[in-house]
């Protein structure tokens, strides 16, 4: 026999501790890269000389080289600098910024897609730059790019087991452990592998969902 | 950015990351870094030949009007872009030696590269297709060419056209993925940084050297795929190919 049920029933509950882990470190990092990427989106918007360039030369950077190896230098660079941060935090760090690179992106496209005529029709009605924002730009910029950072978020989610290099112990370093311990290999590597698609499946139905709850009439919420 | 301005970020690294080099403790050992720059290189080389062939095979099995291979084929997709690549790699890795004849990690790597960045492709390929007007299908009908040919010398040709520019991320995408064919043991560039940092204790310096590969490698394919993307483009009005 080559599945082994009762094994799998085993071994269940160990797996899904360790899919938390993986939450945790999607979610965070998730958050970091929305609000990291804003910043990227609106520097290179405001068009700063010698900034903007930075700017977008790190992100240009980010997104050619592996995160992986980002990782590796995020995790053996900063003790060097005498930062000394756990194995968790500095994944979720990495994990963040490697990813503000693309929702930068997202950010940039949404701003945009936002008619120039309607921070004029604010300006003529009398809002300030804030009402302006809050009540005109941002309504129309973001339920375009709900469905892109959704994207990103369950490619995020994919890319977590990256950070077992540098010890965290998530599900596919639970799953290779378990394996290493049992040599048997089938079923947790297969589970992790079912738990991913599950979950990613959930989150993009999620986004989806949200996305055409968020859409503007007449746009069905397509980027 | 534009071809340029990619042009010169890619000459200054190469320049700051010679100067770099030479006034690093590696300079006598620049033998280590090439060779495993090689075998990234093979891996990407290798991984875009197969997923090419994957990508063409599942993009066109995904409008075959035989239900059984278009359900093969959706479902490949489904599962090679819902689960993690890591996954795919340790399951072709650990698993699939249960099951079958050992494969030897080079292979597995480029496989699990491929199988992964494939998925991807495909959706791209199947959307290209779809996105050349049915007049041109219908036109093909018309004049009598076999499916085959159809598909050869009338659909393709411009579907292609559309498929360069997200090939160029997906290129991108897949150059990345290869480094995490150093978890199977393949002494890319990756696991070779991570082997001299465990032997040299030289962190900074290994993994300074091992960015500006990377990076001046990374952009070099996407300058590449831009220039691909000029070449396929040339003569046609942006729009049209839609």
């Amino acid at each position: 026999m080559i599945w082994d049920w009762a094994y799998t029933i085993e071994i269940l509950p160990q797996m899904a501790a360790a899919s938390l882990v993986t939450l945790q470190a999607t979610i965070f990092g998730f958050a970091l890269a929305a609000v990291l990427g804003l910043v990227w989106a609106i520097v290179g918007l405001l068009n700063i000389r010698g900034l903007s360039f930075l700017v977008a030369l790190v992100v240009e950077f980010i997104r050619t080289t592996p995160m992986l190896i980002q990782l590796f230098a995020m995790y053996y660079f900063l003790p060097v600098l005498g930062i000394y941060l756990p194995a968790m935090l500095c994944g979720v760090l990495t994990l963040g910024i490697h990813y503000s690179a693309y929702c930068a992106e997202v950010y940039r496209s949404g701003f945009g897609q936002v008619d120039r005529g309607q921070w004029e029709a604010a300006r003529v009605i009398n809002l300030t730059t804030s009402q302006t924002l809050k009540r005109v730009i941002l309504p129309q910029a973001i339920p375009p790019i709900i469905l892109p950072l959704g994207n990103y978020l369950v490619t995020m989610f994919k890319e977590t087991p990256v950070l077992l290099a540098i010890t965290v112990i998530e599900l596919v370093a639970t799953a290779r452990i378990i394996g290493n311990d049992t040599f048997k290999y089938t079923e947790p590597m297969t589970l992790a592998g079912v738990f991913f698609l599950i979950l990613s499946l959930v989150a993009a139905k999620l986004t989806r969902v949200l996305s055409e709850k968020a859409a503007l009439p007449g746009r069905h919420g397509q980027a | 950015m534009s071809i340029r301005a990619r042009l010169i970020i890619l000459l200054a690294t190469l320049v700051l990351g010679g100067i770099y080099f030479v006034r690093s403790p590696f300079v006598d050992s620049g033998g280590v870094f090439l060779s495993a720059a090689v075998t990234t290189l093979e891996l990407v080389a290798a991984s875009t030949v197969v997923s090419l062939v994957i990508a063409f095979t599942a993009g066109i099995g995904r409008l075959s009007p035989w239900l059984p291979v278009r359900w093969l084929c959706i479902g490949y997709v489904e599962i090679f872009r819902g689960t993690s690549a890591l996954v795919q790699l340790f399951w072709l890795f650990y698993v699939l030696p249960l099951f079958g004849p050992r494969i030897d990690p080079f292979a597995a790597g480029v496989l699990g590269v491929s199988l992964n960045i494939g998925a991807y492709a495909a959706i791209v390929v199947e959307a290209s297709i779809r996105a050349v007007p049915q007049a041109q299908h219908e036109a093909a009908i018309a004049i009598n060419l076999s499916p085959f040919d159809r598909m050869r010398r009338i659909i393709l040709p411009q579907a292609i056209r559309i498929m360069i520019p997200p090939f160029g991320n997906l290129a991108i995408q897949l150059f990345k993925l290869t480094a995490l064919v150093s978890f199977i043991g393949i002494s890319d560039l990756t696991y070779t940084a991570y082997q001299l940092n465990q032997t040299t204790y030289l962190t900074v310096e290994v993994f300074t050297i091992i960015l500006f590969i990377y990076f001046a490698i990374g952009l070099s394919i996407s300058i590449g795929m831009k220039l691909l993307e000029n070449q396929y483009s040339r003569g046609i009005r942006l729009g049209d190919a839609r």
